[in-house]
């Protein structure tokens, strides 16, 4: 019974540390989700003021680039969305964050109904947080960046060298990149933002800046540990991007 | 007997609750969190058939691993001390367990201590290897274990003070 139960518990495990493979037991199902969504309605209210101040941040921005622009803000509203746009977006609400285990994984409050769908990607205002792991009705899971199974393409943002975004299961508040060529000029201050190469991200996403950097064992790469803008412990105002030229760019690659 | 169950089922609500909700949102110097949902495991009565204790630590570690989406990690550890869980109870008590005649409210402290020191650190050790699931990552491993079980051990003899029944 003992070796039954523990190899079936190890099975779990083994599940949860390779990326997206099927499994059941996660947060996103009718009675985790509604559980933390109903605890989470009453905890925002406690950091409202921050996350006001994060929201009235961003708009500013937002309305900066709006004016200096040159758009028109009282011209006739038309859903233009859809036109020739690539990209799609989806406001959300994590409502369960976690930032102290190895494989972090976090919950939000949209799902399948909203058309949620695996592999889109999460950002909030200051920038990139995770992906999207399982889905159900009304809720998902998100893999954040502070899992170490977590793999995005990142890359510097004077340059165009890019490597691979992971985390050493340390500090919450750095992540490191790899796989970025000895060549590359790097120095302590620069900013690191998403590549674009993968068909989640966009390219242009914040992610840090670099903190230290030392050449891999190997001597040919450079592993850079670099501070998140994102305070990961502290996040509840998310957007969900769709990039609606994935399945085309999918079957490219099929090909 | 029917007591019994509702007591136990209670504690077993009770205690996910606090631990998903409250305990694991603690995090304390960035990762240190107690778990005391261990407490069901370790005040199980003993007289209670081992297959039970077994499948029911499975259970409420599943229900932790399914809050905190850790596949089956809280499951795996809780599983191991509910199996090593007599022995445990033969090195801190001694001869009184071989009577088959525990309380835990009337042993004496010290080696009530001793059986939940045993218990967490043998828990904790477990949890955090399958966590980490690394070899070469072992000094983090016992790091997080060896803090986690300070707090855990610390919070849980508090609460069994609290909640302990007088036996007047």
């Amino acid at each position: 019974m003992f070796f039954l139960l523990f190899g079936i518990s190890l099975l779990f495990t083994i599940q949860s540390h390779s990326y997206h493979k099927s499994k059941f037991i996660n947060s996103a199902n009718f009675l985790t989700g509604g559980i933390y969504n109903s605890v989470n309605n009453i905890n925002s209210y406690f950091n409202l003021k921050s996350q006001n101040q994060l929201l009235s941040e961003e708009n500013k921005r937002l309305r900066s680039l709006l004016i200096n622009n040159g758009f028109k803000t009282d011209s006739i509203f038309t859903d233009s969305l859809m036109f020739n746009k690539s990209y799609r977006f989806y406001t959300s609400n994590i409502i369960k964050n976690s930032y102290s285990l190895s494989t972090n994984i976090l919950t939000i409050n949209k799902g399948k109904n909203d058309s949620i769908k695996q592999d889109f990607g999460v950002i909030s205002s200051k920038g990139i947080i995770g992906i999207i792991d399982k889905t159900s009705n009304n809720y998902a899971t998100v893999i954040s960046i502070l899992n170490t199974t977590s793999k995005i393409s990142a890359q510097l943002k004077k340059t165009n060298h890019f490597g691979t975004l992971t985390w050493n299961g340390k500090s919450p508040e750095f992540a490191q990149l790899i796989d970025i060529p000895k060549i590359a000029p790097v120095k302590t201050g620069d900013t690191i933002m998403t590549s674009g190469r993968s068909s989640i991200f966009p390219k242009g996403v914040p992610v840090g800046i670099v903190e230290n950097f030392k050449l891999d064992q190997a001597e040919n790469y450079y592993e850079i540990n670099l501070k998140l803008f994102n305070d990961m412990t502290n996040i509840e105002h998310v957007y969900i991007i769709e990039n609606v030229n994935t399945s085309e760019i999918n079957n490219l690659f099929n090909e | 007997m029917n007591n019994i169950f509702s007591v136990h089922t209670v504690r077993f609500i009770t205690l996910v609750i606090c631990q998903v909700l409250i305990l694991n949102h603690i995090n304390f110097m960035g990762y240190i969190n107690p778990y005391i949902y261990i407490l069901f495991i370790a005040l199980f009565p003993i007289k209670n058939s081992r297959i039970t204790l077994i499948v029911l630590s499975f259970l409420i570690g599943l229900t932790i691993d399914l809050f905190l989406d850790t596949g089956g990690i809280h499951a795996g550890a809780s599983v191991f001390i509910a199996y090593a869980r007599p022995v445990i109870l033969k090195t801190s008590f001694g001869t009184i367990y071989e009577h088959q005649s525990i309380k835990f409210n009337t042993v004496d402290f010290g080696s009530k201590l001793t059986y939940f020191a045993l218990l967490t650190v043998v828990h904790h050790l477990v949890l955090f290897s399958l966590e980490i699931f690394s070899f070469s990552k072992i000094l983090l491993v016992l790091q997080k274990t060896l803090f986690s079980s300070i707090f855990t051990i610390l919070l849980s003899v508090i609460i069994t003070i609290i909640f302990s029944r007088k036996s007047k």
